[in-house]
C-alpha cells in the first residue's frame, strides 16, 4: 500500500486563535475553521512526515480510535482540505516551500 | 504656428479620508462642483496628493448597473471595474485614470476600492460597520444590512461624534488602531465628521428584547470581523494581508455582542 504525504499549501493563510485554526484559501478567499483532527493534520503536514504516521501517533492517542478508521479517515479529510487547495497531499515527500503563511505567527 | 486645439483647463480637488490625499482631475466644472458637494468636509487645500486620478467624464462603452465590482493587478497595474466605471492605478507611480459619467457614485466606488488596498498593505481595514466618538474613544457597530447600523447611529446622543453610518476606516497605530471618519455614507445619507480616535471596541450589533453587551468568543470575533471586511481584490498576498490583519485587529480591539432595543437608552452601555 502506498504511502500519503500532506504538506501545507503556501497560498493559503493561517492562524491559530484560542485554540481555533482558521484557514483562508489564497484562491477564492474561502474560510475555514478546522476541526480537531483537520488540525492535527495541518500542523503535521511538513511534506515528509507519512499519514499512518501522523495516525499512529498523533491521531490514534488523541481519539482512541481504531488505526485502520483512523487511517482511513484522516485519507479522506485530506483529500477534502486538498479540494479546497488549503493542503497538497502526495505519494511521494513534497519538497518545502520557503514560507508557510501563518507558521510563524 | 497658432495651437490646434485648445487644451481644457485642468480642475482639480484633493479628498481625504484617513489621512490619505486623493487628488481628481477634471475638466469640467460642473463635476468638479458636484464632488465638492458631495465631498464635503473631507475636500483639503492640500497641494499634497498621495493618490492622483485624472476623471474622463466618458462613460464606459459597456455599462451593466448590475454587473459586479472587479478588481484585479497586473505588475504594478490595477483595474478596477463595475457596470458603471473603469479605472486603471498604477500603485508605483500613484496615478491613475477613471472612465465614468458625472456622478459622484462611481468615483465614490473607486475611492472606496483604492482605499482598501492601501489599507491591506498597512494593516488597516474597511469594515461594513458604522463608527462614533464619544468621551473620545471610537466604538464600531459591525453588521450586514439590516442589523442596526443606521438605527444605531440615528439613536447616538448629542456628545457623540458619528464617523461613519456604514463604512468604517481603521488603521494601526501607536500600539491599538484608530477609527477615522469617512464620506462613505448608508441610509443615513450623513456624511461621517472628518475626525479620529483611537479604537475602544468592537460591537457585533443584533437586535432583541433589552440591551446588553455579551461577551464574543475569539473565533467568533475574527469569523465576523473578516464576513464585515470590505474587500474586493483578486490578490493572494492582499488577501493573506487582509485575514491576518483581522486576527490582530481582533487581539487588540476588545469584540462583543451587542443586543439592543430600537431607542437611545442603548448609549447608556457605550462609554
Amino acid at each position: 500500500m502506498s504511502r500519503l504525504y500532506l504538506a501545507r499549501n503556501p497560498r493559503a493563510a493561517a492562524r491559530s486563535l484560542d485554540g481555533e485554526m482558521m484557514i483562508m484559501s489564497g484562491r477564492d478567499s474561502t474560510l475555514f475553521t478546522l476541526n480537531k483532527t483537520a488540525t492535527i493534520l495541518w500542523q503535521s503536514a511538513d511534506g515528509t512526515t507519512p499519514l499512518d504516521e501522523i495516525v499512529a501517533h498523533r491521531i490514534c492517542p488523541e481519539f482512541e480510535v481504531e488505526p485502520a478508521v483512523a487511517l482511513r479517515d484522516a485519507e479522506n479529510l485530506a483529500r477534502e482540505l486538498a479540494s479546497h487547495e488549503i493542503m497538497q497531499i502526495s505519494e511521494l515527500p513534497i519538497a518545502p516551500r520557503n514560507s508557510l503563511p501563518g507558521e510563524a505567527r | 504656428m497658432p495651437a490646434l486645439a485648445t487644451e481644457a483647463a485642468q480642475l482639480s480637488l484633493v479628498i481625504e479620508v484617513g489621512g490619505m490625499p486623493v487628488r481628481m482631475n477634471t475638466s469640467d466644472p460642473g463635476f468638479l462642483a458636484l464632488l465638492q458637494e458631495r465631498y464635503a468636509g473631507f475636500v483639503t487645500s492640500s497641494h499634497r496628493a498621495a493618490i492622483e486620478f485624472d476623471v474622463d467624464l466618458n462613460p464606459p462603452d459597456f455599462i451593466d448597473p448590475e454587473a459586479d465590482v472587479r478588481v484585479t493587478r497586473h505588475l504594478n497595474l490595477w483595474t478596477i471595474e463595475r457596470g458603471d466605471f473603469h479605472a486603471e492605478w498604477d500603485q508605483a507611480d500613484r496615478r491613475g485614470k477613471i472612465r465614468q459619467s458625472a456622478n459622484p457614485y462611481s468615483i465614490d466606488g473607486v475611492l472606496r476600492i483604492v482605499h482598501t488596498l492601501v489599507l491591506a498593505k498597512q494593516g488597516g481595514l474597511l469594515v461594513h460597520s458604522a463608527s462614533a466618538v464619544r468621551n473620545g474613544k471610537a466604538f464600531l457597530f459591525a453588521g450586514v444590512s439590516g442589523a442596526g447600523k443606521t438605527t444605531i447611529s440615528r439613536l447616538a446622543p448629542a456628545d457623540t461624534t458619528l464617523l461613519t453610518d456604514e463604512i468604517s476606516y481603521v488603521r494601526p497605530q501607536n500600539g491599538g488602531y484608530t477609527a477615522f471618519g469617512t464620506p462613505f455614507t448608508g441610509e443615513l445619507a450623513k456624511l461621517g465628521e472628518n475626525v479620529s480616535a483611537p479604537v475602544e471596541a468592537l460591537y457585533l450589533l443584533a437586535q432583541g428584547p433589552e440591551n446588553r453587551i455579551d461577551p464574543v468568543a475569539p473565533g467568533e470575533a475574527a469569523r465576523s470581523v473578516l464576513a464585515n471586511v470590505l474587500f474586493f481584490a483578486e490578490d493572494e498576498e492582499l488577501v493573506q494581508a487582509v485575514f491576518h490583519s483581522v486576527f490582530e485587529f481582533v487581539s487588540r480591539v476588545r469584540v462583543s455582542r451587542l443586543t439592543f432595543v430600537p431607542d437611545a437608552r442603548v448609549w447608556e452601555l457605550i462609554r
